[in-house]
């Protein structure tokens, strides 16, 4: 069984890549908005800092531009563009292809995203140095919090795919998502340390932040990475990633069952 | 005149086509609302822990906000749709039949699509900015209400004739829709005032993609702190790109060759 999805993830990788290769001008355009963001962060975040006199709740200017170098990549490393599409898909009928193929269609979306992401590194590694190149950013991560963090980064995407794969299937009852996506959308950019740190945001939204799963997805994987968690925080960390992961699988499976039942196929 | 009439008709095209989706009516005030939200909740934030932002104060960005709204609900409005149906008249060769047409080409082309909804958006932005001036108090005179409008006007003429000169290389590449995405991408950045920036960023928003102008410098002249030579570079710049863009439009047009005939 094992094999037979490590062979259909490699099957569809390649072809993936191939696919994704074609449209490499239109992919460097588009990954221009996903360093403008950060970028613009980083420079409000900054002017911020400089005018308190260096430094806002632990984050001086070299502090800052580690945390959005870094924010740059997870988010990347851990976005997808899948409520987009199901919007579209489920509505247009050809989401009927998907479930004519052997296997759950989850696995297939998973292998475009890596295959996205394999080639979108190429672009991401040199801007992340170019940036860093001109925000010098100050970090001081050790050896055990960059390999738990690059597990961190990986375990945020399994469990940010889940949600917003599950979110997706909502299309299967209302045809639309795209209300949903952008509500969704607020939360990830305010909850999750996409806008700025944890730390320098509202008390309210520090409070708030620890009952849902956005942080664990962005904040949580960047300050590991950069060595500002303690072992004990990390561990915490992991655990809140896998507790989510688990909520998200639960609620997945029973989403598309229920879904399924729903679909009536529309547009064929 | 006659371009007054036929851009009224078009708006009225536009109402039309839309009517028939009233529901999109509710689609669309809640997307407004949820980008408004975003400005605003970005400002809250950063208003939590510090007076001033590069010396701007809580409701001069608040005014630069809701210039904000407005340009790009104006861009979204008339300026993004008609230059993208453009391109794909060239691509598909329909451009003939509208150059067939007795009025002037690039007029047509540049007011042709219009998205009704998104006049929203430039409700939007007009109540944010008014909001702003209220908060400002008497901060407002009779210089300040004039130069806005006229570095408004430049900064909308400016990302017009940009965006002309950007969808005329459709001529020659025809599928040139990826530069519009670089323009969108970039906008987002205009949401803080440009001098914040540093400058080889300040420059790419100035000059490579005019967003300087679009926003900032209309939120400058509403805070009064725009001075008289800014406010003339931006009417001169205005002046020059618009006459740039009519001769790179006109040039362009005598390559098309028509796909369909």
């Amino acid at each position: 069984m094992i094999k037979l999805l490590l062979e259909v993830y490699y099957a569809q990788i390649k072809t993936s890549l191939a696919v994704q290769f074609q449209y490499r001008a239109s992919m460097v355009i588009w990954m221009i908005g996903r360093v403008v963001q950060p970028l613009v962060f980083l420079v409000v975040w900054t002017t911020v800092a400089r005018t308190r006199g260096g430094e806002v709740n632990g984050y001086d200017e070299g502090g800052f531009a580690a945390y959005f170098i870094m924010q740059m990549i997870v988010s990347q490393a851990t976005f997808s563009w899948i409520m987009w599409e199901y919007d579209y898909i489920i509505r247009s009928g050809q989401f009927n292809f998907k479930l004519l193929r052997p296997i759950h269609p989850i696995h297939a979306d998973v292998a475009d995203n890596l295959a996205y992401k394999i080639l979108s590194l190429v672009i991401l590694l040199p801007v992340a140095v170019l940036l860093a190149w001109l925000f010098p950013p100050t970090f001081h991560p050790q050896r055990w919090s960059l390999t738990a963090g690059v597990l961190a980064i990986g375990l945020a995407f399994v469990v940010r795919f889940t949600i917003e794969w599950t979110l997706a299937m909502s299309a299967l009852w209302t045809g639309r998502v795209n209300a949903i996506t952008q509500i969704y959308d607020v939360f990830l950019i305010f909850m999750s340390g996409f806008f700025a740190p944890l730390a320098v945001m509202p008390q309210a939204v520090q409070v708030v932040a620890n009952f849902l799963p956005f942080r664990w997805l962005i904040a949580f994987p960047i300050e590991l990475t950069l060595g500002r968690l303690t072992p004990q925080a990390a561990l915490w960390g992991f655990s809140m990633q896998a507790f989510w992961l688990l909520v998200a699988l639960t609620t997945l499976t029973f989403v598309w069952r229920a879904g399924l039942k729903q679909y009536s196929a529309v547009g064929s | 005149m006659n371009q007054l009439r036929v851009l009224w008709t078009f708006f009225r095209l536009g109402a039309l086509n839309e009517l028939a989706y009233r529901a999109n009516f509710f689609t669309q005030i809640f997307q407004a609302f949820v980008s408004l939200g975003l400005a605003l909740g970005g400002l809250v934030v950063v208003f939590q822990q510090t007076d001033t932002l590069g010396g701007w104060y809580p409701n001069e960005l608040l005014a630069l906000v809701g210039i904000y709204v407005l340009v790009g609900g104006l861009i979204n409005l008339i300026i993004q749709p008609s230059m993208q149906r453009f391109m794909e008249d060239i691509r598909l060769g329909t451009l003939d039949f509208l150059i067939l047409k007795p009025e002037d080409a690039q007029f047509l082309i540049s007011v042709r699509q219009i998205e009704i909804w998104k006049l929203i958006d430039v409700l939007m932005g007009f109540g944010v900015i008014l909001m702003a001036l209220v908060r400002l108090g008497g901060q407002f005179g009779l210089v300040e209400a004039v130069s806005f409008v006229v570095a408004l006007l430049a900064g909308v003429t400016i990302v017009y004739s940009f965006w002309l000169m950007l969808a005329t290389c459709a001529f020659w590449f025809v599928k040139t829709e990826n530069i519009l995405v670089i323009f969108q991408a970039m906008y987002g950045a205009g949401r803080w005032p440009i001098t914040i920036y540093p400058i080889w960023l300040q420059t790419i928003l100035t000059f490579l993609v005019p967003i300087a102008f679009a926003v900032t410098v209309p939120a400058q002249a509403l805070t009064g702190r725009l001075t008289a030579q800014t406010l003339l570079l931006a009417v001169a710049v205005a002046g020059a790109l618009f006459l740039i863009a009519r001769r790179f439009w006109q040039f362009g047009i005598r390559f098309y060759s028509g796909a369909s005939a």
